[in-house]
């Protein structure tokens, strides 16, 4: 808020003699506003994204008739949505019916309040900001409840308790692996451990201490996977079992709701995993904070959410489901051993500093494996494009007849 | 599981009535009275209107949890009384219906009617016919088992490799509008002959389609799910079917050989000249759990695609040698068999596909049975669902690849 102050001051300053209560409003509403709509619009964008990558995968064009490359599509979708009948069946609980998809924006939304966009560019840079994220979040879980158990029909219900056992079991290893960063640095603010990670690519959480914080980043990883019920690890919503999981009988603007949260959800694991990781806001190299006068930091953090949300829909196009036991014994035998090790073997790191800052062997040994990944995973993905562009041209040429 | 009853008695039923009393006190129905059941167990009615139950199937599942005590098919939304219609139509009206039993692999049906008319009738048809009618029935094994495979591959969850066979499925139905017009209910096989002649240049689109699907498609959908350890993860143990139980269900088709059984019609009782073809028959072999799981017949019908492509690679070679006959030389002016009776039985996409047709000289036949491969499938399912996870029961009926059209006929 003093920094909007001083913002607001430098922009206008005549503001300063303005009466305080004016001010404030100013200073809080206005971001506010500008911050929900950003928030409430961006799930157009992921849906448009996430249609136009499916529909790469599976070889189709994808949405491309409203608007130029179909990119009013989503929009047209949502004015559809939000114009059609919501539909309540007879014996719902109505009450809580229309309760929990208001109740699952709460959770998909609040945690925007501490995402760090820039070094004074966040709504609130709490002290306890990694518990806050896991604290809000976990409320969609009750709203999902809410849903399955409201609509009185028995694949919500299912899909209602799928997701409680999926929340409890992924709670626990994404708990423990936010703790491996958070004991790092000392401190549970989104902005501390940001600044932690300052000074370019090498100093990312991603790269540092080799096996152990990439280990942790792609638990993580996983277990985002399953805490914003994505592929595949989506069984609470699973279609071709239970239909439509807990949002079986929603429909128009409440199904729209549970729609945008799953999208919103997406974006907050994405950047809580940016911020812890992979620098959040912080360039990869210093020289590209700030482009001449503009500060670049909300583009970064922006791109890299955007990546990880890339990698989300490219999983969920490419692996089948899983069951709920297996799903169950991936949080609880392989997950959970994994984030168990790490806490205790980052507790030793950070108590005894001496074992962790003797041979260097991060820099020496980590670099180039992970520069070897990324590059294998840059070749395939160019290798992929070839591939798609040649066989597109070869089933645009002309097969000519011949007689047998 | 044999306690299991025969015949419905869930919500049907008045309130009133006690479940045994419904029904004589014959037959046990505390499986399925809602008073008898435990207090957490309830009864989950999966379809009709389900979008994983291929169709218009109705299971009811008692369930514990996700665990599934007790599972009971109910057919029937889609009977169309198909073998009554048949008694009022000529025997080429007979064809249209024939499609319509399995949608998904309409060229089969017909060709097993119209053998079994031919059988009757004694017509000997040309080998071109011969090789023609092979040529389509295995195009169709094909398509048939695209959508097989690739709904079942949806079933798990996974989209994407069902949208990479469809593109192949679509060029299959291409050729096969190219031919006769028609891209899913087609009439092609006629009583001594087919309807149409393949059009120029069938044989090199063809050639181009499986030159695809050989080396681009199948070996691709392989990679991309078959092995993939998700996939096998959810299968190879699930919904194991010994070969004893598929016999004495009388599974027939790639149901029994994922059950480890050799058994095919083309192979056995060969028919159409499938005996001078070279192909193998594919079997379950259990490499990733007990054999006759999900994974296995899900396995052999992906395996199938590849010998099917074999057989129409000989065929299509044969076929270029062939001297072309007129494809109607032996229709008959009138259809109209001796007195008689006859059983032909066929491997369709989906099993053995056996006509009983029964002649009393007339135009109309005067009955005409059908035994279905899916409906014997389905006499199974109750055993296999035991005890299964409710993701396992739509795992279970996709991997029994059932159509309704030919269940309810």
């Amino acid at each position: 808020m003093d920094a909007t102050y001083d913002y607001l001051v430098w922009l206008l300053p005549a503001a300063a003699q303005w009466p305080s209560w004016l001010v404030v409003l100013i200073i809080t509403a206005l971001p506010a506003l500008a911050c929900f709509m950003f928030m409430s619009l961006s799930p157009l964008i992921y849906v448009y994204a996430e249609r136009k990558v499916s529909a790469f995968m599976q070889d189709r064009i994808g949405p491309n008739r409203v608007g130029p490359i179909g990119l009013l599509q989503t929009l047209a979708d949502t004015i559809k949505l939000l114009f059609k009948e919501a539909i309540f069946p007879k014996k719902v609980d109505r009450k809580l019916f229309v309760l929990a998809p208001l109740l699952v924006n709460v959770g998909a939304f609040m945690p925007f309040l501490v995402i760090p966009w820039g070094g004074r560019l966040q709504p609130a840079d709490l002290n306890v900001g990694v518990f806050y994220v896991v604290a809000i979040a976990s409320l969609s879980t009750v709203a999902l409840i809410m849903a399955g158990w409201a609509s009185n029909n028995k694949y919500s219900l299912f899909g209602g308790m799928r997701s409680a056992a999926q929340i409890v079991s992924y709670e626990i290893p994404t708990m423990m692996l936010l703790l491996v960063p958070v004991m790092i640095v000392g401190s549970l603010s989104l902005q501390d451990i940001t600044r932690a990670q300052a000074g370019g690519l090498q100093n990312w959480f991603v790269f540092r201490y080799f096996p152990i914080l990439p280990v942790a980043f792609i638990a993580f990883f996983v277990a985002g996977l399953a805490e914003t019920n994505r592929a595949p690890f989506d069984i609470p919503e699973a279609e071709s079992e239970l239909v439509g999981g807990f949002h079986t009988e929603y429909s128009g603007f409440f199904f729209a709701c549970f729609f945008m949260a799953e999208y919103t959800e997406m974006f907050i694991i994405s950047a809580v995993a940016s911020v812890l990781f992979l620098g959040g806001y912080l360039a990869p190299h210093p020289a590209l904070q700030q482009i001449g006068p503009v500060p670049m930091g909300w583009f970064w953090i922006w791109f890299k959410a955007w990546f990880l949300i890339f990698v989300m829909m490219w999983l969920r196009w490419t692996l089948p489901r899983s069951r709920v036991d297996q799903l169950m014994d991936i949080a609880w035998k392989v997950l959970l051993p994994i984030a168990l090790v790490l806490v205790v073997v980052v507790g030793g790191l950070v108590l005894w500093p001496a074992t962790a800052t003797g041979f260097p062997w991060d820099r020496w040994v980590a670099w180039p494996i992970a520069i070897a990944i990324v590059g294998f995973l840059f070749y395939v993905m160019v290798r992929a494009l070839q591939w798609s562009r040649r066989r597109a041209q070869e089933l645009a040429a002309p097969r000519q007849a011949v007689t047998p | 599981m044999s306690g299991l009853p025969a015949d419905p008695s869930g919500p049907g039923r008045p309130e009133s009535l006690p479940a045994t009393a419904q029904t004589g006190g014959a037959r046990r129905m505390t499986d399925w009275d809602p008073d008898a059941l435990d207090t957490d167990e309830m009864i989950l009615q999966m379809g009709p209107q389900h979008p994983a139950t291929h169709g218009v199937l109705r299971v009811e599942l008692r369930t514990d949890g996700e665990i599934v005590k007790a599972a009971r098919p109910h057919i029937g939304y889609l009977h169309r009384c198909f073998e009554k219609h048949c008694e009022n139509v000529d025997y080429p009206g007979v064809m249209p219906y024939a499609d319509r039993m399995d949608y998904c692999a309409a060229m089969g049906n017909t060709l097993g009617f119209a053998l079994a008319v031919e059988k009757l009738h004694a017509i000997q048809v040309s080998p071109y016919v011969d090789t023609v009618r092979v040529i389509m029935a295995e195009l169709q094994r094909i398509a048939s088992h695209i959508l097989a495979v690739g709904t079942y591959t949806m079933d798990i969850g996974a989209f994407t490799p069902f949208l990479h066979l469809v593109r192949d499925r679509e060029k299959i139905l291409d050729l096969f509008e190219w031919t006769c017009g028609a891209r899913l209910l087609y009439n092609y096989n006629w009583v001594g002959g087919v309807s149409h002649d393949l059009p120029d240049g069938f044989v090199k689109a063809t050639r181009d389609l499986l030159r695809e699907f050989d080396a681009v498609t199948f070996p691709e959908f392989l990679d991309l799910i078959i092995h993939n350890r998700i996939f096998v993860k959810r299968l190879s143990h699930v919904g194991v079917c010994s070969p004893e139980l598929a016999i004495f269900h009388d599974l027939t088709g790639p149901n029994l050989r994922g059950s480890g059984v050799k058994r095919d019609l083309r192979k056995d009782a060969p028919y159409c000249g499938y005996e001078t073809y070279d192909f193998d028959v594919c079997v379950g072999t259990g490499q990733y759990g007990p054999v006759g799981s999900c994974f296995d017949r899900n396995w052999v019908r992906v395996l199938e695609m590849r010998e099917s492509s074999r057989i129409l690679h000989q065929a299509l070679d044969r076929l270029e040698k062939m001297e072309r006959t007129d494809v109607h030389e032996k229709v008959p002016k009138r259809v109209k068999p001796p007195k008689g009776e006859v059983y032909f039985r066929s491997e369709a996409p989906r099993g053995q596909l056996g006509y009983y047709v029964v002649s009393d000289g007339n135009v109309n036949p005067y009955r005409v049975k059908v035994k279905s491969p899916c409906f014997t499938a389905m006499s199974a399912f109750h055993h296999l669902a035991k005890g299964l996870m409710i993701a396992d029961i739509i795992a279970l009926i996709g991997s029994l690849d059932i159509v309704l059209g030919e269940i309810d006929r």
